[in-house]
């Protein structure tokens, strides 16, 4: 907590793990990582174990249409690219190309989203609902909670951005943005997972 | 206090002193309001035990009727586990844990007041299903088919699943906050391998919650969607499957039973060196057991579901693991028996709890190895013997274990000695109480008395044993109630405990002021090693070693949004049952205060070092 002394002017090449608080950060959110793995892999779990409980409702291989969501998952795998880019911009003090790469990774997770819905929205047309069955039921919660993240990962990032607007790249914003970074990764991985085990798996 | 009141803007009078309490961020404050209000829950649990006990004084009682005596066996159970046993945790860990690693405050100042508010909204919406008249009363593992709507159609379990859903956020922010506090804010040369053994059980617990608890997040947000909104996780009919609660309930469950027994590890291994005067025996083998037990506690859930019908293989697998679980346990117990050995023992209140823990929780133990037995475990399932094997370990071990921590750390919390002779009293009527009480429930469990009943016909040789276990829950109320005197005795005398008032304080927190300042160290310490303040000591030395100039210490500014965040919390449980737009609202509100938090920047304020030794007491 003793390690505030530094000066605007001269920000250091890693900012985000120039103070204790910065470090904190980046280690807390690690471990919260940690704990959301055992979410997603309980999650994973209850799913795997009703994969097959369709009852009347329509079955995986019916129901999935794999161009659709590879589109969803190049979409989301990029856009853990461009934060990348935002990162290495950051590191590199290039602020404005930093909140580019930002802007084009809550661009593309909005994509996603919204390729997300139109799917989920399909599903329900062709009678795959939320109570249709314990495999609907496990399908809309894990694939429903990934979204969750997704919506909110685009509401920190965007908060993330118009702070810097306001305060500029300093070692207090830094680690928001690293830390920011780090949670889109998960859930990118988290999507990979989910379009093997779900999609994939799902087809044969 | 009055000390310090310069450092923050305080306000005059009572809404100043509850401000400053809703506000705070130290860690030392939030662990008495984790210990007030985990005794507030405690004295709840405990007037439904009394309850239960008083119904089965007698065969064919009816001082309470079925419904109203399932509904106390489900929220003693649920109230005492997680909203007793977790935060008078929770309060040692922060009281402790920063004074023992040398540090200012946990690593989330901020994020540790809000693990208490959430813990705290989560719990008394839980209890307000007393208030609403809808009382969960599905047992507190809650299995379906019996908590879904199918058999429980009132809101009764709704409280469970949203409460314990609360309360559970809270506790993984506090594992989270305890793990990165251990291991970043460490002080020079407090090495893994110098920690106290308490610090060390603190994070391995805190390492388990973080591990365990999503679990049960999910099997609770499963349970949630099928009781509103329809899902079908756990409805037959539509494809669902009741084990895969069990499942997820005990894969978070058994994990839970370790991070409650660890931290009471812990303190019997500061209290018993303490007072015997002698550094802790083994002391790498009790970090090695600690994080074996840890590990093995993940592997052995299946154990309470031998009689669900794994199949054989699994039975056996998870027995051979289970009965592996003594081993590191029992190094434990030699450790402690061999610490004792040979040392210039003083028995105080805290050591007698101390001592008295050693023998009690031995005994859980061995019928623990007894039920890991698959095929005994057949026998002895749902009857009293399970009910006498759960209390002796986490009453006759756990609440023993936190009691030595209360009656050890009261000093150091408070400023005051609590009355030894008070808590030598309070501890004989506490341990006499305890073994008549749950001693006889074995042989009740193997002459067959099934647990979770009402009442229980006469001449079946259960009436003696259950007149004698009500009259031991009466001695144990008794030695509750004079610790609660003690207490309040002990707050009305002057606040002059010294620095290290056992005087054979072994490590940093006793090297500080009782109660320490709200900065902690004037100075953060060089530690120099195992055991530092006792090496400190035996060199002749007055104070630790400093290892940083005097200089202006950095503190976190207090919030009000922890608090809100909770109401948040609160208002969004209520909405899921009965509107949802409150449950939007509720949600708005911790999302717009995330927002805030983010957005305005804490600056914190700084002491000045002339301050410190203004506050500073005499030793």
């Amino acid at each position: 907590m003793s390690a505030h002394e530094h000066h605007a002017g001269a920000l250091p090449p890693e900012p985000e793990k120039a103070t204790l608080e910065g470090r904190n950060k980046i280690l807390g959110f690690w471990l919260f990582l940690g704990a959301e793995t055992v979410l997603f892999g309980t999650l994973f779990s209850a799913y795997l174990a009703f994969r097959n409980s369709v009852l009347d409702g329509p079955k995986p291989e019916e129901l999935f249409q794999l161009p659709m969501t590879f589109i969803m998952t190049v979409v989301l795998l990029v856009s853990s690219l461009t934060s990348v880019f935002a990162v290495q911009a950051m590191h590199r003090h290039k602020t404005g190309q930093m909140l580019g790469w930002m802007a084009v990774t809550i661009a593309l997770g909005a994509v996603f989203l919204g390729l997300e819905i139109y799917e989920f929205n399909e599903y329900a047309h062709e009678g795959h609902r939320f109570t249709t069955s314990a495999f609907s039921s496990a399908f809309y919660t894990l694939v429903g909670f990934h979204g969750g993240h997704v919506a909110f990962g685009i509401l920190w990032i965007g908060l993330v951005i118009l702070q810097i607007l306001k305060k500029g790249l300093t070692v207090v914003t830094a680690p928001k943005v690293y830390v920011s970074a780090i949670y889109w990764h998960f859930i990118d991985v988290v999507w990979v997972f989910i379009f093997t085990v779900v999609y994939l798996m799902g087809k044969v | 206090m009055a000390a310090h009141a310069h450092a923050v803007k305080r306000y005059p009078g009572f809404w100043g002193w509850l401000w400053d309490w809703l506000t705070t961020v130290d860690h030392k404050k939030i662990g008495i309001l984790y210990l007030v209000a985990g005794g507030l829950f405690f004295v709840f649990g405990g007037i439904e035990a009394l309850l239960i006990r008083l119904q089965l004084m007698f065969p064919m009682n009816d001082l309470i009727s079925e419904d109203f005596y399932n509904e106390l066996i489900t929220m003693h159970g649920t109230t005492m586990i997680f909203l007793a046993a977790m935060p008078v945790i929770f309060a040692l860990m922060n009281a402790v844990v920063p004074l023992q690693i040398g540090a200012r405050d946990v690593a989330f100042p901020f994020v540790n007041a809000l693990g208490f508010w959430t813990f705290f909204f989560g719990g008394l919406l839980l209890n307000l299903a007393w208030l609403m008249g809808e009382v969960p009363d599905a047992g507190w593992t809650a299995y379906p088919p019996l908590a879904t709507t199918a058999y429980s159609s009132h809101h009764g379990m709704d409280y469970y699943v949203l409460g314990l859903q609360i309360a559970g956020i809270g506790t993984l922010l506090g594992g989270i906050n305890f793990m990165a506090t251990i291991i970043n804010l460490r002080a020079p040369g407090m090495t893994f391998m110098r920690m106290p053994m308490f610090t060390w059980a603190s994070f391995i617990t805190s390492a388990l919650i973080v591990f365990a608890f999503p679990a049960l997040t999910v099997g609770l947000v499963a349970m949630m969607f099928d009781r509103i909104f329809g899902a079908n996780f756990f409805n037959v009919d539509a494809g669902g499957n009741i084990v895969l609660w069990e499942h997820i309930f005990w894969l978070f469950g058994h994990p839970e039973v370790y991070i409650l027994i660890l931290p009471a590890f812990g303190v019997i291994s500061e209290v018993i060196s303490t007072f015997s005067r002698k550094r802790l025996f083994g002391y790498s083998t009790m970090v090695f057991a600690t994080i074996l037990i840890a590990f093995l506690g993940f592997m052995v859930w299946a154990h309470h579901m031998f009689t669900t019908g794994l199949g054989p293989v699994a039975n056996a697998l998870f027995s051979i693991a289970t009965m592996a679980i003594a081993v590191p346990t029992g190094i434990k117990v030699f450790n402690w028996l061999f610490t004792m050995w040979g040392g210039s023992i003083r028995f105080t209140a805290a050591n007698l709890y101390a001592i008295g823990f050693i023998p009690t929780f031995v005994m859980g133990g061995v019928t623990g190895v007894m039920l890991a037995s698959a095929p005994a475990d057949f026998q002895y399932h749902d009857s009293y013997f399970v009910v006498g094997h759960f209390h002796y370990t986490i009453v006759g071990g756990l609440v023993t274990g936190l009691l030595a921590g209360i009656h050890y750390w009261w000093p150091k919390m408070f400023g005051r000695m609590l009355h030894e002779g008070l808590g030598k009293l309070s501890f004989w009527f506490y341990i006499i109480g305890f073994h008549l009480t749950f001693f006889v429930q074995h042989f009740l469990g193997l002459l067959g008395m099934p647990r979770r009943v009402a009442t229980y016909l006469p001449n079946q040789g259960f009436d003696t044993m259950n007149l004698v276990s009500t009259i031991g829950a009466i001695l144990m109320t008794v030695g509750i109630a004079v610790f609660f005197v003690n207490v309040v005795i002990t707050s009305l005398k002057p606040r002059h405990a010294a620095n290290d008032p056992w005087e054979d304080g072994r490590t940093l927190e006793w090297a500080i002021p009782s109660p320490a300042p709200e900065y902690n160290f004037k100075q953060i310490p060089l530690v120099r090693g195992l055991d530092a303040w006792w090496k400190e000591k035996m060199e002749g030395n007055k104070e630790l070693p400093p290892a940083e100039p005097l200089g202006p210490i950095h503190m976190p500014s207090p919030s009000i949004l922890p608090f809100i965040m909770g109401v948040g919390f609160f208002i969004s449980g209520f909405g899921f049952m009965y509107n949802l737009v409150f449950a939007v609202i509720g949600l708005v509100i911790v999302l717009v205060c995330m927002a805030l938090r983010s957005i305005f920047d804490d600056h914190g304020y700084h002491i000045e070092p002339e301050e410190p030794k203004k506050g500073e007491v005499a030793a």
